[in-house]
């Protein structure tokens, strides 16, 4: 059971290819990074996978536990089991958390069944406290206001309550603090487990001292270049993304 | 199997849409003349005042233009002489479902209504066509003295009470379509709360079109004597014909001193029905209206609710909603009249517009030189669904005067493509997700619905947006 991506070639749609050929196998139950400069397509990847309609796919496919879910609709492979915490969530005026998590819930159900409102928030309170959220969240609109450590926060709770089976986190850690990171990347690893793959995309290496990737893959100019085991974060980080790219210019002249 | 299965689905998606074969007792025919308004005069039974006031209230209708000003092109497609006029079974209204016929009462039935009343109503008139089927009341109100009939009963029962306020607040020579009710009217409610009485749970009406190439002129008057309280619900509905159906109402509502009048409206018409209604009250000493009122459905509709503010103290609030979808066009806003010292208004407006749908403000406030700590506030704000969509505000706001405060403030939203992109996320489709998007933003009004009423308009709202996307 894995989410693999296979050659995969995508550009923002009728622009310059961003993806050039990644290969790639999530397996469940592990945690994968990914970590590359900017620009080398870390937040395409994510962006592809789940379906964005701003871009398009050239070439290869993505199969999620064997099924190929680039036919798919975005919210069909959400319901798939694959799910993006994104780096910039997007707030929904008007609409109640509780509200839209229920409707998330609520959409993965058959025609007829309702969801129970007991058992829901009783499931929804007990992740809050997980993350340390207070309760008058549930009432405040979606992403609507908060601090960039609540919005992620909020990923991170969504995430508790979909129970996903492959979960994307994009740049998880931008605009948090580091007592807002601890938090955050807590409510990550209690989700880890054997029903679920991750893959983990940062820049930097300081997500990485608090969620332990099983391995670590760099990302340049659109393909996965090198991977290696959670050692090659601190490597990166003590020597930057050059000596990959001189590897490769080498290794492609030789 | 299949196509049964279809129809089923088609009736639960457009509750309203479906109609009886007709079975009219009285009919006066195709056209407009003063022979129409004799024959509803006649089968009517009314005295002659009214049937003067009818004559001449149809010399205005011939005589005045269409109106130019606040007006849509699409009014010139309006064919006075296609349509009828009054259809109608009975004249009285029974005061059990048992006796309504069946084929109506099955009507009624399948818009809910005989179950909303057991749950929450406090009475409830039912028109089909012309007239009232059904009409009945709480026993406890009527011992307190409260009115709730239609028109028709109300006139011959009540004609005291009915001439004293009737046409007292819209004129009939205010637009074309308040002169065209004045000639025709039939149905609607006729309501009186006597002073110090306070109705506590709403009195509902339901107008029904059964009828094509049909109009319905229901005429409704509200009267909340001092210090009392009402609140009045009306929901709407017909089958969609090919050819064109009008609706032209006429509503006055008067408060009293210290009186409070709540006017909700949830109008789900077909996409045919011109709705062209003329909506005013007059607030006295600290009388407080509020016109709540949703228009989902029409294919024109041309409404602004409006509060006179008579009395010192009065307020006048409107809050409303709108959704209009490909091929409609809800024209609807506010008039808040201020004619004494330290009356307040407040006007809320949320309106959607999805694919080719127009939405449109009009807002007129009104406060005079001479006036003293007057207040008003306005608020429009406008979501657009897609780009082909298009909304217009057009508020005409005079305020002279020092010591008076006005407040506008208008926006517009478009449901962005991110936003969509992340409920799709989560695995809403991109219809629910539309629907997620326009329930938010109306959210803050919705609440000031009754709870029943605020399931209802989710619904619609939620069946609008599941036929707008592709």
């Amino acid at each position: 059971m894995s989410l693999v991506i296979h050659n995969l070639h995508a550009r923002v749609v009728g622009g310059q290819e961003i993806l050039r050929g990644l290969n790639l196998e999530i397996q469940k139950g592990r945690v994968h990074a990914i970590m590359g400069p900017n620009g080398s397509g870390k937040s395409t990847l994510s962006k592809v996978i789940s379906g964005h309609p701003d871009y398009e796919v050239t070439a290869g496919e993505v199969l999620l536990d064997g099924v190929n879910i680039l036919g798919l609709e975005p919210d069909a492979r959400a319901r798939a089991g694959l799910f993006l915490a994104f780096q910039y969530p997007v707030e929904i005026p008007g609409v109640s958390n509780a509200n839209f998590i229920r409707a998330a819930l609520q959409a993965r159900l058959g025609e007829g069944e309702e969801l129970d409102a007991v058992d829901y928030y009783g499931d929804l309170y007990k992740e809050m406290d997980k993350l340390e959220i207070p309760r008058a969240f549930t009432a405040r609109s979606v992403n609507e206001g908060f601090s960039g450590g609540e919005k992620k926060r909020n990923e991170v709770l969504q995430m508790a309550m979909l129970k996903p089976s492959y979960a994307i986190l994009d740049e998880t850690d931008s605009g948090l603090d580091i007592d807002a990171l601890k938090i955050v990347a807590a409510g990550v690893n209690a989700q880890r487990g054997p029903g679920i793959g991750m893959l983990v995309i940062t820049h930097y290496q300081r997500l990485l001292d608090y969620i332990t990737p099983d391995v670590v893959h760099v990302l340049v100019g659109g393909r996965i270049v090198h991977t290696a085991g959670p050692e090659l974060a601190y490597e990166l980080e003590a020597k930057g993304y050059d000596w990959i790219r001189e590897e490769l210019a080498e290794s492609a002249s030789a | 199997m299949s196509t049964e299965v279809i129809s089923q689905i088609d009736v639960d998606r457009t509750r309203g849409d479906f109609h009886y074969p007709e079975q009219h007792t009285f009919d006066a025919g195709t056209g407009l003349s003063h022979a129409t308004i004799d024959y509803i005069s006649d089968v009517k039974n009314e005295p002659d005042w009214i049937r003067e006031f009818r004559h001449k209230a149809l010399d205005v209708f011939l005589s005045k233009p269409m109106p130019t000003n606040w007006a849509s092109k699409d009014l010139e497609n309006i064919v006075f002489e296609n349509i009828r006029y009054y259809l109608a079974n009975a004249q009285r209204p029974t005061r059990s479902w048992d006796e309504v016929p069946d084929d109506v009462k099955r009507t009624f039935e399948r818009l809910g209504i005989p179950e909303q009343e057991r749950k929450f109503l406090a009475g409830v008139e039912a028109q089909f066509d012309s007239e009232a089927v059904y009409s009945n009341m709480k026993k406890a109100l009527g011992d307190e003295g409260v009115i709730f009939v239609g028109s028709t009963d109300g006139l011959r029962d009540h004609p005291e009470i009915f001439k004293k306020w009737f046409g007292r607040v819209i004129p009939t020579g205010d637009n074309k379509f308040s002169a065209l009710n004045s000639a025709v009217f039939s149905g609607g409610s006729f309501i009186y709360v006597p002073p110090g009485v306070k109705v506590k749970h709403p009195l509902q009406a339901y107008f029904r079109i059964n009828a094509e190439n049909f109009g319905q002129f229901e005429r409704t008057l509200i009267i909340a004597d001092e210090g009392s309280e009402v609140m009045y619900m009306e929901g709407c509905t017909a089958p969609k014909f090919e050819t064109a159906t009008l609706h032209s109402a006429v509503v006055e509502l008067v408060a009293l001193k210290g009186a409070k009048i709540q006017y909700v409206t949830v109008q789900n018409w077909s996409a045919n029905v011109f709705n062209l209604v003329t909506k005013r009250a007059v607030a006295h000493e600290e009388a407080e209206v509020k016109w709540i009122d949703c228009n989902i459905g029409s294919r024109l509709t041309m409404k602004y609710p409006g509060v006179i503010l008579k009395g010192r103290k009065a307020r006048g609030e409107v809050i409303s909603i709108a959704l209009a979808n490909n091929g409609q066009h809800q024209d609807t806003g506010a008039k808040m009249i201020h004619a004494a010292d330290e009356t307040t208004s407040n006007v809320i407006s949320k309106s959607i517009s999805i694919g080719q749908g127009r939405a449109t403000y009009r807002g007129q406030v009104h406060i005079p030189k001479h006036l003293k700590g007057c207040k008003n506030n306005t608020e429009c704000d406008a979501l657009l669904i897609n780009s082909t969509s298009r909304t217009d505000t057009y508020p005409a706001i005079t305020v002279r005067g020092l010591g008076n405060s006005v407040q506008h403030e208008a926006s517009v939203s478009q449901v962005s493509a991110e936003q969509i992109f992340y409920m799709q996320q989560r695995g809403l489709t991109e219809a629910q997700a539309m629907s997620l998007s326009v329930n938010g933003f109306v959210n803050d009004l919705v609440r000031e619905f009754p709870m029943e009423y605020s399931v209802e308009l989710k619904r619609l709202i939620d069946l609008e947006m599941e036929g707008s996307v592709g």
